[in-house]
């Protein structure tokens, strides 16, 4: 795996009024691994992300992504980056191929570009015969795996992926994950959110927030071993527990 | 470049994909010009009246003659007693009541006076005022035709002409009134739920976190609801000019350059709007209730302005339909030309540009 730190934070802190949502967060993630951003519901895991990807400004704390400052290059950022967020993420009365070429001429990408990109997409998906019906009306696991490929379509050098299984059935999200290794495999870092302990299982290395701070990070082979647990079930039960106690 | 044409492609997309926003588009301003020019009028024709007639003579004959010939009155009924007279008019549809005294004409001639007397339904005043005022310039206008016959020695003859709508059809005042109102309802309604549903959606942030100027997300909004409009706008001129005999006597172009200045103040309203609120319920509320209702109230074509509490012509300024709506009276019906309303126009585009201002600083608020 390749060494080059493509995210790196630290002290990185958000508070709404009173309230810390993540609280002096710091690690790093390398260029090509798979990374596990794990919480509990409310835990802060959206609003990292979304101080990552420059949707929000960070109240403190300092954050290079792509070799890029969270604060001054968040332009040169948006070019560097794939995000793919908790909602849905495309336009649900534009057409399958409508979808890709709208993401494609957002971020750029020529014409010619575009038509093969979009048409290998669709193979790829295995959409060839829904290419032209609307997304709202196939089933929300091809959604998903849709809105991934649309996420990375123009070669990012890091993509965001906010619970991006949620409400996925147990096969779709094995597929989605076969994605997901497929496009680090092209050299994309991937960041990614779940409460799937067993998707947590997938990722090179993890980390696990509480109450908006990060309590571990470690490979998960690592987790199990420093918490004598059998899964990442209860590793991640352990830490949960450990942060209602603190309240 | 790219990606504005791909942003408004997009748009277009999202509009001609959802038939009810169509409807409303294109269906509201032909409805409110149907309804305004058809049935809303505030013109008073065939007004039902009651004569009360005691003369029966030479000069209640004729008055009454030229009552029911203008066009304005009809004589529904004539009765001969006096205490009938409140009877008819809890009846119902009896707006005037006329009542000719007994020697009337003989009055006339020999005192050189004599009386009429008008009674008229005051449940609806303004009806009333109109409506007396025709009756007495119709005696009047009798009278004059009498003393022609025997001449006197000095008469000052009121010689009255009604400018640039000779006919008094309701038409010149509510086609501009219709315009305006139009043109604000589509364009904030449209543009703050077209902003807000991406932000309910999410696909805001999506687009937030792609490379893509903010403000280009704004302004590919706005095109298609620009373009719409002006589509509109020249249907509501020609359903105007071909069934209600609207006039245009102005330059077009200019009219035209007015009217996308509205729209543009309108569109920079719409993301004011979407900046503000967070759900598409509540966009709406706030276009309805924020732009429909002081556009009707304080335009002036629905209630003249000069008559309302000055607290209220104050406020009635600060409504930018107010200002377009004297804009488009001046060049439609009196064929003005620019010189005659730049003042009006700068305080358009003054208001643009604030709404811009501010909606803009707000909008990168938000980001942050």
């Amino acid at each position: 795996m390749n060494e080059d730190v493509v995210i790196k934070t630290d002290k990185l802190t958000k508070r709404f009024g009173n309230f810390i949502a993540t609280n002096e967060i710091s690690f790093e993630v390398y260029a090509g691994e798979i990374f596990g951003f794990l919480g509990a519901n409310g835990a802060g895991k959206t609003t990292a992300i979304k101080m990552l990807c420059g949707l929000l400004a960070p109240s403190s704390g300092q954050a290079t992504i792509a070799g890029y400052d969270i604060y001054r290059q968040t332009e040169k950022i948006k070019q560097n980056i794939g995000y793919m967020s908790q909602k849905f993420s495309l336009y649900e009365d534009l057409t399958v191929m409508e979808n890709i070429r709208f993401f494609g001429g957002i971020y750029g990408l020529k014409a010619r570009e575009l038509r093969e990109k979009s048409i290998e997409l669709v193979e790829t998906l295995g959409l060839e015969s829904e290419s032209n019906k609307l997304v709202g009306s196939i089933p929300l696991g091809w959604k998903q795996k849709l809105a991934f490929s649309v996420a990375i379509i123009h070669q990012p050098k890091i993509v965001f992926l906010d619970e991006p299984t949620g409400g996925v059935d147990p096969i779709t999200r094995r597929q989605f994950w076969d994605m997901i290794y497929r496009a680090a495999d092209r050299g994309i870092t991937i960041f990614v959110t779940t409460h799937y302990m067993d998707e947590a299982e997938y990722c090179n290395r993890i980390s696990i927030m509480v109450d908006g701070s990060i309590r571990a990070l470690d490979t998960p082979y690592k987790l199990k071993q420093q918490f004598a647990a059998q899964s990442m079930d209860e590793v991640f039960f352990e830490l949960a527990r450990g942060g209602k106690k603190a309240e | 470049m790219k990606q504005f044409k791909a942003f408004v492609q997009k748009e277009f997309l999202h509009v001609f994909r959802d038939p009810k926003t169509l409807l409303m588009l294109f269906g509201v301003p032909v409805m409110l010009i149907l309804l305004f020019g058809f049935a809303l009028t505030n013109e008073l024709k065939n007004s039902k009246i009651v004569i009360c007639d005691f003369a029966h003579d030479e000069a209640s004959r004729d008055i009454t003659e030229r009552l029911s010939a203008g066009g304005i009155f009809i004589v529904g009924q004539t009765i001969s007693d006096y205490t009938k007279i409140e009877e008819t008019f809890k009846a119902g549809n009896i707006k005037l009541a006329i009542l000719f005294p007994a020697g009337l004409y003989d009055n006339l001639m020999h005192q050189h006076k004599a009386q009429v007397r008008i009674i008229a339904d005051a449940s609806d005043p303004n009806s009333a005022a109109t409506l007396t005022g025709y009756a007495t310039n119709i005696i009047m206008e009798y009278q004059r035709d009498l003393l022609k016959e025997a001449e006197m020695p000095m008469q000052i003859i009121p010689e009255i002409r009604m400018l640039y709508n000779p006919e008094l059809k309701g038409a010149t005042n509510f086609v501009p009134g219709v315009m305006a109102l139009v043109l604000m309802l589509i364009c904030v309604l449209m543009t703050s739920v077209s902003i807000v549903r991406e932000k309910e959606l999410g696909t805001m942030d999506i687009l937030l976190a792609s490379p893509v100027n903010p403000f280009l997300v704004i302004i590919s909004k706005a095109i298609p609801y620009l373009f719409l409009s002006i589509i509109n706008l020249i249907a509501i001129l020609l359903l105007s000019t071909t069934l209600l005999d609207m006039p245009i006597r102005g330059s077009i172009l200019l009219l035209l350059g007015e009217s996308i200045l509205l729209i543009i103040t309108a569109l920079s309203l719409g993301l004011l709007i979407s900046n503000v609120v967070q759900s598409q319920q509540a966009a709406m509320l706030t276009s309805m209730m924020g732009m429909l209702v002081p556009t009707m109230l304080f335009t002036g074509f629905l209630f003249p302005i000069e008559n309302m509490p000055v607290a209220l012509q104050v406020i009635s300024n600060i409504v930018p339909a107010k200002w377009y709506y004297t804009i488009v009276k001046a060049i439609m019906i009196k064929g003005l030309g620019i010189a005659a309303i730049w003042k009006e126009t700068m305080v358009l585009a003054g208001m643009t540009i604030l709404l811009l201002l501010i909606s803009f600083k707000k909008f990168k608020r938000r980001l942050e």
